[in-house]
């Protein structure tokens, strides 16, 4: 575990946030004790997938260092995250780490021109000293993003269509030429026949300019196109996580397998299945709360201990389930030796909980 | 005779800015027929003119959107209907929600934050019947909300306490109150995770097996329609490009778009490269001429830069819009 250099190491973070009021409050964990890692030598694209209400996005702003996690520590390329404190360190960090938000019509404001911000990102992270000498950097970047200077200059946002504007956003976020970019749901506001554009990008950048993608998303469609690995979550815990080939190819845990399933396929020969009934949980909200197991409200295969105590993680056919279910198989036909062969790289086990 | 047919419609938005008039040409010469006892749905990216069809179908056609020429013809076995030149306030009493009824993306903006479900349920129905017995009322309303498999105590909740896939449930459930010949639903489930997502185009689909009314459901995520709808006609700038039985559409699309799109969507299983097509949609205040696709398309040749292609029926209820196959067809 120790043994390779890693390039993000998510060990434990927990965070929890206050709700309600200040007698009848509670504790909500919105992230509880998630763990994975990404190495620093073999450059990949880890999906992080979930409903609404998931803790992704909590998650993406721990990863930020927009958020001091509650519990548990994150660690880039060896320093952790807590220990940032200076201006210095902390433009270093940011300069590294490089996010794409959702909506690329909210990142730029409507009465600036879009080229202003690359410009500015090149000057503020020293790449360059002045706009002269950073057009080159900045026209660069769009190249890369299938754009170019040309076409984006003197531009404001509602110029561009939607597909171009998020083109720019990753173009923004290469200039600092960042080890690692975390992209929450680049795509969901980007329609169809340009989506694949930009989830084709985030390959091309993994593949040609050796940057790691942490890609938080609720499509498990395009996860699954371009991650290599996936961490599948509910209410704050991830569930089931390992190569996206093996999770979502042929997921255990039931809460994946419902969610697996329910993704509509853009083909007419399952109609049947996708209409087959489901129970929906009435209130979800209360999932949070729960002790034990999240999914035990709604899980088809629910046992007593469910209810009680929490799922352990186990190492089962190649990748980590929080389940029940693969208690004794797991022990029996998965010795560890076995299991931490197939997740080299990974060491998802979240830690041997 | 069809319960809808739309013939030739054109919807402009027209704006004057200091004397420069200005149109921007959303839904330019549309003709589709909706018949009973079906699921059509329209696919498009943003800005094709979706809405704006649904705006003229559903006769809430306000300015600057103007309709320029076309028929909106509704049968309803007793009563025929043209939207295009029906007087609103016979819209609201005869047609609307009892004939025809929507169920919009957000529906926080149907339902009053301030009011229980029930009071918005009383609000609709004392609006387009009257409730001349309030007991009758409730009990009937209890009735239709558990038939639809939604648990009765919703009624006696306020909106936000509801979480987003009951919301809309409960919009389904407000929608069919009357048993409407025709239900709109516009990206109902956009907002919602994919199960809850699942579960409400399931109740969607149910309440139309069971009634046999027609639903019109506008979704640019294919892959719903594929699940759910019987025919589907795909819509790019302002125009229907292609529409076909929901099978035909997907195995054996015509129209370069439609294929294109097809080919593009990802799915669970499958990693091959998709990739995206060149360029964006137009700006309908200025479309290209000709084909609006040319454009963007790599089998573009040089009538469709001049020529707007006609509509082309071929078999098996398939009707196409390009010249490639009204050139295969001659």
């Amino acid at each position: 575990m120790n043994g390779e250099k890693k390039l993000l190491q998510v060990d434990r973070v927990t965070v929890s946030f206050h709700v309600g009021g200040f007698i009848a409050g509670g504790r909500l964990l919105a992230v509880n004790n998630v763990s994975f890692s990404l190495d620093a030598e073999r450059p990949e694209i880890f999906a992080v997938a979930g409903e609404s209400g998931s803790g992704k996005t909590t998650l993406a702003r721990v990863l930020l260092h927009d958020l001091e996690p509650t519990q548990g520590r994150v660690v880039f390329e060896g320093r952790d995250l807590s220990t940032i404190k200076r201006r210095r360190d902390a433009m270093e960090f940011m300069r590294k780490v490089q996010p794409v938000f959702q909506n690329p019509f909210e990142t730029f404001s409507p009465l600036r021109r879009v080229e202003d911000y690359l410009f500015e990102t090149a000057i503020q992270f020293g790449r360059a000293k002045n706009r002269r000498a950073a057009a080159p950097i900045v026209d660069e970047a769009l190249h890369q993003v299938g754009l170019s200077l040309e076409e984006v200059r003197q531009r404001y946002p509602h110029e561009l269509s939607g597909g171009q504007i998020q083109r720019v956003s990753v173009a923004r976020a290469l200039i600092p030429q960042p080890h690692l970019i975390l992209a929450d749901e680049p795509v969901s506001m980007v329609d169809a026949s340009l989506r694949m554009s930009i989830v084709n990008l985030f390959k091309k950048l993994r593949d040609e300019q050796k940057v790691s993608v942490v890609y938080i998303t609720h499509d498990l469609a395009t996860a699954y196109y371009i991650s290599d690995r996936i961490a599948i979550m509910l209410r704050g815990v991830v569930v089931e996580s390992g190569p996206v080939e093996k999770v979502l190819g042929n997921p255990l845990h039931p809460y994946t397998k419902l969610l697996q399933e329910s993704v509509p396929k853009p083909v007419v020969t399952e109609r049947e299945q996708w209409a087959r009934p489901i129970n929906l949980g009435a209130m979800e909200v209360k999932e949070y709360g729960r002790v034990g197991c999240k999914f035990a409200g709604r899980c088809p295969h629910v046992m007593e201990i469910c209810k009680h105590a929490e799922p352990p993680t186990l190492e089962v056919e190649g990748r980590a389930v929080k389940c029940y279910l693969y208690g004794e198989d797991a022990a029996q036909s998965n010795p560890s030796s076995r299991s931490s062969g197939n997740l080299s790289s990974g060491n998802l086990s979240s830690g041997k909980l | 005779m069809p319960l809808l047919q739309v013939e030739n419609l054109r919807a402009y938005y027209r704006t004057q800015v200091y004397g420069i008039s200005r149109s921007v040409r959303a839904v330019d010469d549309v003709s589709l027929e909706l018949f009973e006892n079906e699921i059509y749905g329209i696919a498009g990216e943003s800005s094709c003119g979706k809405t704006t069809l649904i705006k003229v179908i559903s006769g809430t056609v306000k300015p600057p959107l103007r309709i320029e020429s076309g028929h909106v013809l509704y049968d309803f076995g007793a009563l025929q209907v043209d939207m295009t030149k029906i007087d609103p306030e016979e819209l609201r009493q005869t047609v609307r929600w009892k004939e025809i009824s929507y169920v919009m993306q957000g529906s926080m903006s149907v339902l009053n934050p301030v009011r229980k479900i029930i009071r918005t349920f009383e609000d609709i129905v004392r609006t387009h019947q009257g409730i001349p017995n309030k007991k009758l009322f409730l009990e009937q309303t209890r009735d239709h909300v558990m038939r639809l498999g939604l648990p009765p105590d919703v009624l006696n909740l306020y909106p936000h306490q509801l979480s987003g896939g009951m919301r809309q449930r409960v919009a389904i459930a407000l929608a069919t109150i009357f048993q409407p010949s025709l239900i709109i639903a516009d990206e109902p489930t956009t907002a919602l995770d994919v199960v809850v997502q699942r579960g409400v185009l399931q109740m969607l689909k149910e309440i139309q097996a069971e009634s046999g009314n027609t639903v019109l459901l506008v979704t640019h995520d294919l892959a719903i329609h594929a699940n759910v709808a019987d025919r589907v006609g795909i819509m790019y700038a302002g125009r229907i490009v292609e529409e076909a039985p929901t099978q035909i559409i997907f195995t054996a699309p015509r129209h370069p778009y439609t294929q294109h799109l097809i080919r593009s969507l990802p799915m669970i299983g499958d990693k091959s490269v998709k990739e995206s097509l060149s360029g964006a949609p137009p700006n309908l205040a200025n479309p290209p001429s000709g084909c609006r696709f040319h454009p963007r398309c790599p089998l573009a040749f040089d009538r469709c830069r001049t020529e707007t292609p006609a509509m082309v029926r071929l078999p098996h209820q398939h009707r196409v819009a390009c010249h490639l196959v009204t050139e295969a067809a001659e």
